[in-house]
């Protein structure tokens, strides 16, 4: 899930006094958001609350239930139609992709009020952590499934680098060298691990990624009935 | 031709040192520094913005290096260029007449003086060997062809005390395969297992120029352990300058002693003075080195 962190209030002031906006609707996720406790029911109310208290007025609060979701996300906004109609601006507590599916639907100013950190894993209740860049040319089949483009501070390929010291992370202290585990755990599977890994392909990550299933199934579709045609 | 390549395989016993390119357009330091070295070393290794700070570019200073007389290394980090970049500066550095190159990761901007930048690597060490290999060749990364090729003597680094050493050598064993010639390490600390290990790096067919540090005092060893990325100075040397009548010159002695021994081991020695290359230049005549 995507992991966020709040921004400071007083930034999230700023944002709004820079439109002189007075009459706010606040909007939270049901998605990531809620499970990393920055933009669920809670924190919204709660923000909502010093919001009024620093001269706000909340027009309202509503919580999407995947704000990055286009069609849910402009269903919720229509239910609120009225009292969208009269803010100055609107605040959402989701990540990016969330703002800008809000920011996308409406005319007014929107503004985020989270930091979207990264792509994280729950290791347990309110501690996350990265273990996936969404790089697009996945290398765990070589690495025993520890993402060294990730887990490694560097993310490079091949380690470890000159920096480790007794198997551990130089820029991590505290940590095993990313490499010195991969190693470990490839030898405990009996697998080979001594030939160095290609440069990835950042050519696959072209921003901003964009991939389309109807297309997909479309051209499939397309050359599935044109293979038909010639044999027939 | 890199002489310092025809020296190694002639069986010749090498002095490698090491200038810093200045921080700002004043090159007069570095090149007193240079000039300092050029009686005694065979080449100097030029750093590429090291300690993740900013400094002029080891492209310009080794060039400038070279046109006061003495053989650059080129050193390159992947922290700070993209594919595209390393390659055209290696390009640009055969054409300046740079034939030595020594592919090293780069520490994290974290640690530098800007750690608001983005650090690349965007390739690690081991694929820049690769990579230095291929222009050798007259290749690009890619494979595709070349106008004019590269003739780099290619160098990585080495750290012969780190464990666990069987992950190090198999690291270095990869350098090896991607086209390292020869190795630099980081300072000797323990003679026995450091020349034991040399010995392992040489069987790979590389080359080995052992660094040597002069630590000069207490306050250097803390400054080394807490803010030098990849060196610890362990308790059995730290203690004995700590105990010293007179620290300076006891780790001139332990510099001195550690040449001697490695002398008989290593292919050459990376003289590492912190800044006094005068003192430098005396552990090695006092190590028969020069």
């Amino acid at each position: 899930m995507i992991i966020t962190q709040p921004k400071e209030f007083d930034v999230v002031l700023d944002y709004l006094r820079s439109v002189e906006a007075h009459r706010i609707f606040l909007i939270g996720c049901g998605q990531c958001a809620t499970a990393a406790g920055t933009g669920g029911e809670p924190e919204v109310t709660a923000a909502a609350q010093r919001f009024a208290a620093a001269g706000f007025e909340i027009e309202g609060i509503a919580i999407s239930e995947v704000t990055c979701h286009s069609g849910g996300t402009k269903l919720l906004l229509r239910k609120h139609k009225d009292e969208l109609a009269s803010v100055d601006a609107v605040v959402v507590f989701s990540c990016g992709a969330g703002v800008q599916t809000v920011a996308d639907a409406l005319s007014c100013p929107v503004f985020p009020a989270l930091d979207s950190s990264f792509l994280g894993n729950v290791i347990r209740h309110g501690e996350f952590e990265e273990r996936c860049q969404t790089c697009g040319d996945c290398v765990l089949a070589l690495t025993a499934g520890i993402c060294p483009v990730t887990q490694c501070p560097k993310g490079l390929l091949n380690g470890p680098c000159g920096g480790m010291w007794d198997g551990m992370c130089e820029v991590i202290p505290d940590r095993r060298c990313t490499h010195v585990r991969i190693i470990e755990k490839l030898e405990a599977q009996h697998r080979p691990c001594g030939e160095a890994l290609s440069p990835k392909n950042f050519g696959v990550k072209i921003k901003p990624g964009h991939i389309s299933m109807r297309r997909k199934y479309q051209e499939h579709h397309h050359a599935s009935t044109s293979e038909g045609g010639e044999r027939s | 031709m890199s002489t310092l390549r025809q020296k190694l395989e002639a069986g010749q016993f090498v002095v490698t040192g090491e200038v810093a390119p200045p921080r700002g357009a004043d090159c007069s330091k570095m090149l007193a520094d240079v000039e300092a070295f050029a009686p005694v070393a065979d080449a100097v290794n030029i750093t590429d913005n090291q300690g993740a700070t900013l400094h002029l570019s080891s492209l310009a200073a080794s060039r400038m290096a070279q046109e006061k007389g003495v053989e650059a290394i080129f050193q390159q980090t992947c922290r700070d260029r993209n594919r595209l970049a390393l390659q055209s500066d290696l390009l640009a550095a055969a054409t300046y007449g740079l034939h030595n190159f020594l592919a090293v990761t780069g520490d994290n901007p974290h640690f530098g003086d800007h750690p608001q930048a983005k650090a690349v690597f965007d390739l690690d060490s081991t694929q820049l060997i690769e990579v230095a290999t291929s222009l050798n060749e007259g290749l690009d990364m890619n494979g595709a062809q070349l106008n004019g090729a590269t003739d780099f003597y290619i160098g990585a680094a080495a750290f012969p005390e780190a464990e666990p050493w069987e992950i190090q050598k198999r690291r270095i064993a990869q350098k090896v395969d991607a086209g390292a010639l020869f190795f630099q390490t980081q300072a000797c600390m323990d003679v026995d297992l450091f020349a034991r290990r040399v010995e392992e790096i040489q069987e790979l067919g590389a080359k080995v120029i052992a660094g040597v540090i002069l630590l000069k005092s207490e306050k250097v060893i803390s400054f080394i352990n807490n803010k030098l990325a990849g060196m610890m100075i362990p308790e059995h040397v730290s203690s004995r300058i700590a105990h010293a009548g007179d620290p300076f010159e006891e780790s001139v002695a332990i510099a001195v002693e550690q040449s001697r021994i490695l002398r008989e081991v290593v292919d050459g020695i990376h003289i590492m003075p912190m800044g006094d290359i005068a003192t430098g230049t005396r552990i090695l005549r006092e190590a028969g080195i020069r």
